[in-house]
């Protein structure tokens, strides 16, 4: 039960962000490149992801725990701290260079282009080598 | 990273299929109570991520990721060929950018699903600065790489 809804939310998901033009790193930098060749259609993506999440939360938040798990669990952090600006950073620059962010790298696999067959292992490894960074003095000394 | 190619203005499609990213997001907080963030779901994967749920997380994470992949298999099934798409083809450029959105994403706790999608979602003022600190860098670095030079 569980995978199967995990797989049909992940599918959903992925079939949205091929809809939406998202999953598409040309698009992607074109949506960047503010002052080159524009094309705003991403941020109705991000407008339309988050205005059905904004509204949809609410309405399951309201059943009071969710429907397979034992209760909401939302981040408890709060803080504006170094490591979320350095990341955020990090990762708007690698998204600049490639024009994946990780969902879209994930659901381009079994198109099997050269750069996303270079792209998603060197994310992993990313992700490994990110996480193992959070625990760096620098990013410990405050907030986290 | 290459060259340039030309894309379509496309509002319409581009609401509807971020209404699908939505929606999933919500079904994922429904069933699971959890938030849909491609990093952390990766993440858990690896094992080393102990806050982010434990064993009982991992069957829903796996098959998310397996129906992202699956995703373009489905859009060739519904529309008779895979969905359009020019990754760049500079390897080590890919590989480089990689490395940064995985360990960004990493460190600063989220991505555009996340941070953009989910955080916003709850009017997370964490979430806003990282989702406006990403998107500025992106639009700076995409911006030099094909200007500056």
């Amino acid at each position: 039960m569980r995978p199967a809804l995990g797989f049909i939310a992940g599918l959903i998901f992925g079939i949205g962000l091929i809809v939406s033009g998202m999953a598409d790193p040309a698009k992607v930098l074109n949506f960047l490149d503010i002052f080159g060749a524009w094309d705003p259609s991403l941020a109705f993506v991000m407008g339309g992801a988050t205005l059905t999440a904004l509204a949809g939360y609410r309405l399951v938040w309201r059943q009071g725990s969710p429907a397979v798990g034992a209760r909401f669990d939302l981040p408890d952090n709060t803080a504006i701290d170094a490591p979320l600006i350095t990341g955020a950073t990090i990762f708007g620059i690698g998204w600049g260079l490639g024009g994946f962010c990780p969902g879209p790298a994930w659901t381009a696999l079994a198109l099997g282009s050269p750069g996303t067959l270079m792209f998603l292992p060197a994310m992993v490894i990313g992700i490994l080598l990110g996480g193992a960074a959070k625990s760096f003095p620098i990013f410990t000394t405050k907030g986290a | 990273m290459g060259p340039t190619v030309a894309t379509e203005f496309t509002p319409w499609l581009s609401l509807f299929g971020g209404a699908l990213i939505g929606l999933s997001a919500v079904m994922v907080m429904g069933v699971f109570g959890k938030i849909a963030g491609i990093t952390g779901i990766t993440k858990g994967l690896t094992g080393l991520a102990p806050r982010v749920g434990g064993p009982g997380d991992r069957d829903w994470r796996l098959a998310f990721l397996l129906g992202l992949i699956a995703a373009p298999v489905a859009v060739l099934l519904a529309t008779g060929s895979f969905p359009q798409q020019t990754v760049p083809d500079n390897l080590p450029g890919m590989a480089l950018a990689g490395l940064l959105v995985g360990a960004g994403t990493a460190l600063g706790s989220g991505c555009t699903s996340g941070h953009g999608v989910c955080g916003l979602a709850r009017l997370s003022p964490r979430s806003l600065v990282a989702v406006v600190t990403f998107l500025t860098a992106a639009v700076v670095t995409t911006t030099v790489v094909r200007h500056a030079f």
